[in-house]
């Protein structure tokens, strides 16, 4: 009596996984005609992965780079898209914890199945995320990661913006002749490799030229209380200080550091660059510098025209982070129509033949490093606006 | 010599506010034997609740004093509330129950305030209004005194002050003294035990609470998840100073603040996490009932 019940059960299940395995086989086979017919120029949107922080300590960054990369793509789709077929952006949140990038991009590349994958802006995320890019073969621009190890993962790994070494020596060339600075403090973020590798190339390019650092503090993203590290400083009694932080630690910092009434100017990189510095850190951060990518009120009418229509569309004015996010969709799409092909290898060499591209913060070539070889520019901070300083030409 | 003093001042009053956090541990620890751990989520309700307030009254644009006590009161209320509903829904089922139990169910409403909290309020971090503008008050050569600093210091030692006058001065906290000696005892005597119980939960997320406020009051970044480190630190604070034991979690609290400031001022601020919970390894090694804390009795 049991034996048959469970033949019948085995039976059943066979038939089960056999018209499941079927099923499967259809799916794969309508996928690849589908693709097939996409390289013919077929209809089907091309899907473009973006992992990003749209929540958590620098939400702002990743939500700054989807609305960049949204106009971006709605421009492109709205003018025919690439190779006939429209472009659709999937947007997975890694709630900006590294972790949790590396499985934003597995689920993009394998779930998804993307083309190509943009994201993200902090350096620890993306090279968190870029081994899995590069072992799918599928290209990785990050839009606006500074630290240099992010396109030594491989050669699937780009950026749009420019690198430490070059910020760094920036801020440090400017902290010595334009502010007269000869004596610095440092207080960097030791758990980010951006604000690590920042304070290295800012620390070596001081040096050369002559600067003595005073004072070489730390703290840990996600830190409130730094008056311990800046009673430190201030007992150093710096001309300046380099603060190469994320903003939600930035504004507390300058609040804190004004407190205890060390009143020599601080001085940062990109990662200042949202308008919750100046929510959070209020006047503390009044006639403040930083190293950024563009400046929203440059005179450029390239700059200008995207600052009206990233207002009209999103309703708040770009930063760099939207700029940048803007520019890796472009140098993307502009990459896969030049390769007439969205195949992983050919995409990757045809960005990486990205010559003097038109973008908003400048003119972009990606070299043989991939990097993103363009001018930097300094901002002020004035009457709670970030205003250009001075620009700085890529060397 | 001005650097160590303010860097003193400076562990003062972030040590204040870690002692006020503790005081919610310990009296917890006094009349349950229970370790409170979803204590760190108060907090952070806590302040949480005195950010939707200002902005609700308007009291975010302008800075002054009594819009500050206004926020304080709102918070205490709220986190009161919920300190009462936790031990009734959370605590009081499992009382009869073995000892790991409650610690669990602690460890689950800790959980389900950090993930309601992401819920609620969104997982980006929010910022603390200015309720009192930073101004310098007080400045002996290089030491500076802000407004801010002298409020939180103030505040906190006028809550403990208040504090000790309830458990020390008042029925509730002469019975209150009576259940943490011996509950069944107390039973008794008349003592309603589990009402002492609902107002040591009221008394120590309103606490909690102020802390919370005080904490967005001088570094205004707060997020759902921001409960978690102070509420182990807190801890650590009560098992330093003695747990059961109340000036023990109040000193306990200020040592582990300038201990902690004066690891990051001097030393390095990599090592100002780990010191707080080499201290907690240190005390239970070599004093387990902490500096304030006595042999439990022998009961026969």
């Amino acid at each position: 009596m049991k034996a048959p019940s469970i033949g019948l059960r085995r039976l059943a299940a066979l038939v089960l996984a056999g018209a499941l395995a079927a099923a499967l086989a259809c799916g794969r086979g309508g996928e690849s005609t589908s693709s097939g017919a996409a390289a013919g120029g077929g209809v089907g949107p091309i899907a473009v992965g973006h992992f990003a922080s749209l929540t958590g300590d620098t939400a702002t960054f990743g939500q700054s780079t989807d609305a960049g990369i949204r106009l971006a793509v709605e421009e492109i789709n709205a003018a025919g898209g690439v190779l006939g077929r429209p472009i659709e952006v999937i947007s997975e949140d890694d709630r900006s914890v590294t972790e949790e990038a590396r499985t934003a991009a597995q689920k993009l590349i394998q779930r998804d199945e993307v083309v190509a994958l943009l994201g993200e802006v902090a350096s620890s995320r993306s090279m968190a995320a870029a081994p899995e890019a590069q072992r799918a073969g599928v290209p990785m621009i990050s839009p606006a990661s500074t630290n240099p190890k992010v396109t030594e993962v491989g050669d699937y790994v780009f950026r749009t913006c420019f690198i430490d070494p070059f910020q760094g020596a920036v801020m440090a060339r400017f902290a010595f002749e334009d502010l007269g600075a000869r004596k610095v403090a440092i207080l960097s973020d030791f758990k980010q490799d951006y604000s690590v590798g920042l304070a290295d190339f800012f620390r070596k390019k001081f040096r050369e030229l002559g600067g003595t650092i005073v004072a070489d503090e730390r703290y840990t993203s996600g830190d409130i209380e730094f008056r311990a590290q800046l009673t430190t400083i201030r007992a150093a009694e710096p001309d300046a200080v380099f603060v190469p932080g994320y903003y939600t630690e930035v504004g507390l910092i300058a609040k804190q550091a004004r407190e205890l009434g060390l009143d020599v100017p601080l001085l940062g990189g990109d990662g200042w660059d949202s308008t919750k510095t100046l929510e959070i850190g209020g006047k503390a951060v009044e006639g403040y510098y930083f190293s950024n990518h563009y400046a929203a009120d440059s005179d450029s009418p390239k700059v200008q025209d995207f600052v009206r229509r990233f207002e009209a569309k999103v309703g708040s004015k770009p930063d760099a982070m939207a700029a940048l996010g803007y520019d890796a969709a472009g140098i993307l799409a502009d990459a896969i129509r030049r390769a007439g092909t969205t195949d992983g290898p050919a995409l990757r060499d045809a960005i990486a033949a990205t010559r003097d591209y038109d973008g908003v913060t400048g003119r972009i070539t990606i070299d043989r490093e991939r990097n993103a070889r363009k001018d930097a520019v300094v901002l002020k901070i004035e009457d709670g606006r970030f205003r250009f300083f001075r620009s700085v030409p890529a060397s | 010599m001005e650097q160590f003093l303010q860097q003193l001042l400076n562990g003062i009053a972030w040590g204040g506010i870690y002692a006020l956090i503790a005081l919610g541990y310990t009296m917890v620890y006094g009349v349950l034997r229970l370790i409170n751990f979803a204590h760190g989520e108060v907090y952070m309700v806590g302040a949480m609740t005195g950010y939707y307030v200002a902005h609700a009254l308007g009291l975010a644009r302008q800075s002054s004093l009594a819009g500050l006590l206004v926020v304080l009161a709102a918070a205490m209320a709220v986190c009161a509330l919920l300190g009462a509903t936790i031990e009734r829904v959370a605590y009081r089922p499992l009382r009869s129950a073995p000892r790991l139990a409650p610690l669990i169910t602690a460890i689950g409403v800790s959980l389900l305030l950090q993930n309601a909290g992401q819920l609620v309020f969104g997982a980006d971090p929010k910022f603390f209004p200015p309720l009192l503008q930073a101004r310098e008050v007080l400045r002996v050569g290089a030491l500076a005194v802000s407004n801010i600093q002298l409020t939180v210091v103030a505040t906190a030692l006028v809550l403990m002050a208040a504090l000790q006058l309830v458990v020390m001065r008042t029925r509730f906290g002469r019975a209150m003294r009576a259940v943490s000696v011996d509950a069944p005892a107390a039973a008794l005597m008349g003592v309603p035990v589990d009402r002492v119980i609902t107002g040591t939960f009221v008394l120590g997320s309103a606490l909690a609470a102020a802390a919370g406020i005080l904490v967005g009051l001088s570094n205004p970044k707060i997020d759902p998840l921001m409960g978690l480190l102070p509420g182990l630190k807190a801890f650590v604070a009560a098992v330093l100073g003695g747990i059961g034991s109340i000036p023990g979690a109040m000193v306990g609290g200020l040592l582990l603040g300038i201990v902690e400031t004066l690891v990051a001022g001097y030393l390095s601020s990599t090592y100002r996490d780990a010191i707080a919970f080499v201290i907690l390894i240190a005390i239970l090694l070599y004093r387990p009932t902490g500096l304030f804390g006595s042999e439990p009795a022998e009961k026969v």
